[in-house]
């Protein structure tokens, strides 16, 4: 037996950032120093801190080597097995403090969050079953196949106060009592992998980092609601969680742990995958069961819902990833031990994926009821370049957008919505200064706009006519009436809508017409854009006193708007200036001014 | 039973009612769009799509769509809020800001379910416009799709995919941009589309509407040269006097055939003569077929299924190729009849077929199909130039000043306007295997007939089957309307499980009364049921009931065809079928 791991990142974040190259060359050096025997490589799922990728952590001192290149790894191997001391340089340095921070527990990013989901994302190698296991890995499903009846699961699971974590926060064991009882001969388990939120990765990096939790969690379901016969829907974008998932069913199957007679119980349950072309709708769980029967993927209405009559016309229990991520750990450690963590009707944890101009982005778990302030200026590190937070979007593209005094909100389902967004699926977007409130309102339409099937009339056109007011508006066309009939259409898109997503569609420009009025009435009036983002609103011009007539700004200029000569000041011809921004970027002198 | 309150009004409905028909029953009509429902025929739209049946809902955050939403003990509902208006006209105005607004000039204007919409919810201005969509209009011998006339509710595919089972039209794309279509966007003539006109029965803009052909009318009548020759199918004169302001089952045959004379046909003749004949060439192929059957001749097959409907010869010819061999070979009444009127005729009047026009009143579009397949003309003349639908004939009436109402009953020329009334009953669902049944009764058994009407052929029910007794022998027989309940039979014969010796198969609910050429219906079933009441009526009326007792028909056969199935019958009214299967989409 190895006497020392080195865990790296197999997460997408690293993974983009070359870890597998790393962990080759890691491999070799492993060999070339001779310590095949002492150390063992292992790829895990995502560490979560995506920021500093690629990481890479060593046990048994729990060492957190933060973005570590693959020409790094003789230097690592060297240091810090045949000399026994930590390599300095790639240790974590506190932003505040200067200081290196050796383990993970002892950085910001990671001292408050709280891992029931993630729980083994980043500690085990998704790909074998026996660490799985030995991280208690499906003794829950042991435990209810063998001491409990499906009706005590379902007790535990709905004294737990889980809700539903892709978005509708319904009660997890109520929503199972309900397939149960629904008359059916047959009865199918759901989980919902079809994650399609811009910018989120919880579910994909779940099946990726630990894919055994998601079956075992979906067999404990069908043995409490009576149903044989599991699906995973995901989407055909992410071919690495489907290959961990294959090969997790595969090992688990191989193990009786899936199949027929599992544990010698005679309880049967099999999973299969479908694959989802990519249509953010079919996350909606109606279309989503139309998607998986061959139809188009849009939604019906509900009632009936799926827990009544699902796929196939039969009882279906759907669940989305990070739900059935918990069930295993509310199994084993009990509903007390989960409901004592969060708020009073939020139970639990929840994890985002923190992305946006803040400085620690990455996939983070927190207790419910954590603050936003704690979310973005204790584990994000705060804003990106020292700039002012202006606002942070939740709920994926069809949440809203929450400022400053929102900051103090403690995160849970009640509370997001009370605030004018909502928890969705946990995309978590931060916005400072330089964006434009409208612009963000106009590009999450723009993506519900492609998204929508086009079922029902308010989301088809509504929508569509709300992002060309929007358009108007950016434009510094907008009048005053616009702004009443951004309100009055959003409210009827929200109230009239089918689904889910055309009753959440106008959020953004809700939210942020709530929350940012000032920017909107700025645009219509006064036909600026204070962010100084939207081009019909802003000029370019020099700053005759700090030009120094370098001509690097009319050499980058695209469309040589820019004239001049070496040493004399430059102008910008506005009729041909397109106002992309490159020589504001480019002048080193602050002779470019924007207004 | 379940108690709620609507607008005030306590109500007790059973339960899985929807708001809809609770509020109904107490007198207020919530306004639909999508939404359609032809009772007592299983066939329901309602996706839930338009959004324009939305009602207040105590305790519920959104609107609720009624036709969807079934009644909660306790309910409270609210119909006509301010909340409910607004959000209703405010639904509407999108739905119209997408919908060019071309109403004057539309051919479904006046017969408009959006118009009517916009005027009950007395929309005057639209708070919100933009871009509109922009689609290829799609032509056809039959059918002319407008897209861009489309508002998605999605009638045309569910009378498509679930009634018909023919899967031509269907939603694609996404957002703004959906649209309902055949697949890969493709033309209709380049689809497995059987033309049976059932979306355009249903649609309730202008999107699909049939090819308007009067003008070839008009101008063939305005032609010294041309001899017009016009035949009316059996179920128009049970719905055109609905065009005139008539109650649904109104019969005006002998009013059209004033009508028809008016506007300058040279013979106005009728299709039912024509009828009559297929019940001469079906009857006696099916009574060869059963009795060579009866014999244990391995070779022939039974059951019979007739071939009087075109989008039906359409559908086994795309979807079933492999049974091309058991529908009856003779051609439907429409091409009997041109065949017929271009020889047998012509050589009476003396002229060429060259310059006889033969013009076809249907209550169908795949008529007009029909009539241009190529194995129906003759060294390129057809034998039916132009097809009219019952609703253009409604239009040409009008434009030539025509008050249907005002004329006196007339009587049809002969001697191809003479039928009996087991012709007429080609027009409702279980009348061609009813009039074949009288016929081939006394031909098979030498006996009259006991009894003339066959209570046990008819009805509205989708499948229906009945066994007559012919003298001994318990004939079996299936009947279908709608393609999707052909579909169930056909099936049965592939698999070997079908019982039945003749099966009668029309492609639209109800028969020809329900056709896609027929005034529309509008989602009323009663109008329906009117027009078949008026089918039969108008052959007890009838002195002559039995098809083979029609003396022009006996004086044809004798004069011209010789004996039914003859050669010469076989050449003239007979036809063959050809497999389409891969045809489509190339």
């Amino acid at each position: 037996m190895a006497k020392n791991y080195i865990f790296v990142c197999g997460g997408i974040g690293c993974r983009a950032l070359e870890s597998e190259q790393l962990k080759k060359n890691l491999q070799r050096e492993i060999i070339l120093q001779g310590l095949s025997e002492e150390v063992q490589l292992v790829t895990t799922g995502c560490f979560g801190f995506c920021e500093k990728g690629p990481l890479v952590k060593i046990l048994p001192d729990n060492t957190f080597y933060v973005q570590v290149a693959p020409e790094d790894s003789g230097e690592l191997i060297y240091q810090h097995f045949i000399q026994k001391q930590k390599l300095e340089r790639l240790l974590y340095i506190h932003p505040e403090t200067q200081q290196r921070v050796t383990e993970a527990r002892d950085m910001d990013f990671y001292k408050k969050q709280f891992r029931i989901a993630l729980r083994n994302c980043g500690f085990i190698d998704p790909e074998n079953i026996e660490e799985y296991i030995a991280r208690d890995g499906y003794a829950a499903l042991a435990k209810c196949l063998t001491e409990m009846t499906p009706e005590s699961v379902i007790d535990t699971v709905k004294q737990s106060g889980l809700r539903g974590r892709g978005g509708g926060g319904f009660s997890t064991g109520l929503k199972w009592e309900i397939t149960k009882k629904s008359a059916g001969d047959q009865k199918y388990v759901v989980c919902n992998a079809d994650e399609g939120d811009p910018g989120a990765f919880m579910d994909r990096s779940l099946l990726e980092g630990d894919p055994h939790s998601i079956i075992e969690a979906m067999t404990i379901c069908g043995y409490s609601i009576g149903a044989d016969k599991g699906l995973i829907y995901i989407r055909a974008e992410y071919p690495l969680a489907i290959k961990r998932l294959q090969k997790a069913l595969q090992q688990a199957e191989d193990a009786g742990l899936l199949g027929k007679d599992i544990l010698g119980t005679k309880f049967n349950f099999s999973i299969d995958i479908r694959l989802g072309a990519g249509a953010f709708v079919c996350g909606e769980e109606t279309a989503l069961i139309h998607s998986m029967e061959g139809c188009r993927g849009e939604p019906t209405y509900k009632p009936p819902f799926p827990s009544v009559e699902g796929y196939l016309g039969k009882p279906t229990n759907v669940n989305n990833v990070e739900t059935f991520a918990n069930i295993p750990v509310i199994i084993n450690k009990g509903a007390d031990w989960f409901s004592n963590i969060g708020t009073e009707k939020s139970k639990g944890t929840k994890v985002f994926a923190l992305a946006g101009k803040i400085n620690n982005v990455g996939l983070i778990e927190v207790p419910m009821g954590t603050t936003l302030r704690e979310i973005i200026f204790d584990i994000g590190g705060g804003i990106k370049d020292g700039k002012k937070f202006k606002a942070v979007q939740t709920g994926g593209p069809s949440g809203g957008c929450l400022g400053e005094q929102f900051l103090d909100t403690p995160i849970d389902y009640d509370n997001l919505i009370e605030a004018g967004s909502m928890m969705g699926s946990g995309g978590m977007i931060v916005l400072d200064e330089d964006d434009c409130m409208v612009s963000i309102a106009k590009f999450y339409l723009e993506f519900t706009l492609h998204e929508s099937c086009g079922k029902c009339a308010p989301c088809r056109i509504g929508n569509k006519r709300l992002h060309e007011l929007l358009e108007k508006i950016t434009k510094g066309e907008g009048e005053k009436e616009d702004l009443k009939k951004l309100r009055a259409l959003g409210t009827v898109i929200k109230e009239t809508s089918l689904c889910g997503l055309g009753q959440s569609s106008p959020n953004p420009v809700l939210s942020t017409m709530q929350n940012f009025y000032d920017e909107y009435k700025a645009h219509v009036f006064e036909k600026t854009c204070p962010a100084k983002q939207c081009k019909d609103l802003i000029t370019f011009t020099i700053v005759e006193e700090n030009c120094t007539g370098c001509t690097l700004c009319f050499r980058n200029c695209p469309v040589e708007a820019i004239t001049g000569e070496k040493g004399k000041v430059h102008e910008i011809h506005q009729d041909l200036c397109i106002r992309c921004g490159i020589c504001y970027s480019k002048c080193k002198f602050d002779a470019i001014l924007v207004e | 039973m379940v108690k709620l309150r609507i607008d005030n009004k306590e109500i007790n409905v059973p339960k899985g009612t929807t708001i809809l028909d609770a509020a109904v029953k107490v007198g207020i009509d919530i306004p639909t769009l999508c939404h359609m429902k032809l009772h007592d025929m299983n066939i329901e739209n309602k996706p839930g799509g338009c959004r324009i049946c939305v009602v207040e809902v105590a305790g519920r955050k959104n609107l609720a769509p009624a036709c969807c939403t079934a009644v909660d003990e306790g309910m409270v509902c609210n119909t006509n809020s301010v909340r409910v208006i607004n959000a209703r006209r405010t639904v509407m105005e999108l739905i119209l800001s997408d919908h060019p607004a071309e109403c004057l000039t539309c051919a479904k204007s006046g017969e408009c379910e959006l118009q009517d919409m916009a005027h009950r919810l007395g929309i005057r201005e639209l708070h919100y416009t933009g871009e509109q969509s922009t689609y290829r209009m799609d032509d056809s011998p039959a059918i002319i799709r407008d897209p861009n006339k489309c508002i998605m509710c999605r009638r045309c595919e569910m009378m498509c995919n679930e009634i018909q089972t023919v899967g031509v039209l269907t939603a694609v794309q996404r957002g703004f941009k959906s649209v309902v279509t055949p697949a890969f966007q493709h033309d209709l003539m380049h689809s497995e589309c059987t033309f049976c006109g059932q979306c355009l029965a249903v649609c309730p803009t202008g999107a699909l509407t049939e090819v308007d052909e009067t003008g070839a009318v008009i101008r063939a009548l305005a032609d010294p040269k041309k001899t017009v020759v016009v035949q009316t199918a059996p179920a128009v004169r049970a719905a055109l006097g609905e065009e005139f302001g008539n109650k649904p089952g109104t019969l005006v045959t002998g009013k059209m055939v004033a009508a028809l004379r008016r506007l300058g046909f040279d013979y106005v003749f009728d299709t039912d003569f024509a009828a009559d004949l297929t019940i001469m060439e079906e009857g006696t192929e099916l009574l060869r077929r059963l009795n060579g059957y009866l014999k244990g001749d391995k070779s022939v097959k039974l059951p019979i299924l007739t071939s009087c409907c075109p989008a039906w010869v359409n559908f086994f010819e795309h979807q079933f190729p492999d049974m091309l061999d058991i529908p009856s070979t003779a051609r439907s009444p429409q091409q009997m009849f041109g065949s017929i009127a271009k020889t047998y005729f012509a050589e009476k009047l003396g002229i060429d077929r060259k310059d006889m026009v033969v013009v076809s009143i249907m209550p169908c579009v795949a008529k007009k199909y029909e009539r241009g397949r190529e194995e129906f003309a003759v060294n390129g003349n057809p034998d039916v130039d132009i097809v009219l639908t019952t609703r253009e004939l409604a239009y040409f009436l009008k434009l030539f000043n025509v008050d249907l109402n005002s004329l006196p009953e007339e009587e049809f020329d002969k001697p191809m306007g003479e039928s009996t009334g087991a012709a007429v009953i080609f027009g409702t669902t279980g009348g061609v295997i009813e009039a074949a049944v009288r016929t081939a009764y006394e031909v098979h058994t030498g006996k009259d007939l006991p009894r003339l009407d066959f209570e046990e052929l008819r009805g509205m029910q989708g499948l229906r089957e009945a066994t007559i007794d012919f003298d001994g022998l318990p004939l079996k027989i299936g009947i279908a309307h709608g393609l999707g309940n052909a579909r169930k039979l056909l099936e049965d014969i592939q698999s070997g499980k079908s019982q039945y010796h003749a099966i009668e198969i029309m492609s639209c609910p109800g028969g020809c009364i329900g056709g896609g050429g027929q005034p529309y219906h509008h989602g009323k079933v009663e109008i329906l049921k009117k027009r078949q009441q008026a089918i039969y009526l108008e052959d007890e009326l009838k002195t002559i009931r039995k098809s083979h007792e029609n003396p022009y028909i006996q004086k044809l056969y004798a004069e011209f065809l010789g004996e039914p199935m003859s050669a010469k019958a076989h050449s003239l009214l007979h036809t063959k079928y050809f497999n389409k299967h891969n045809l489509a989409h190339k």
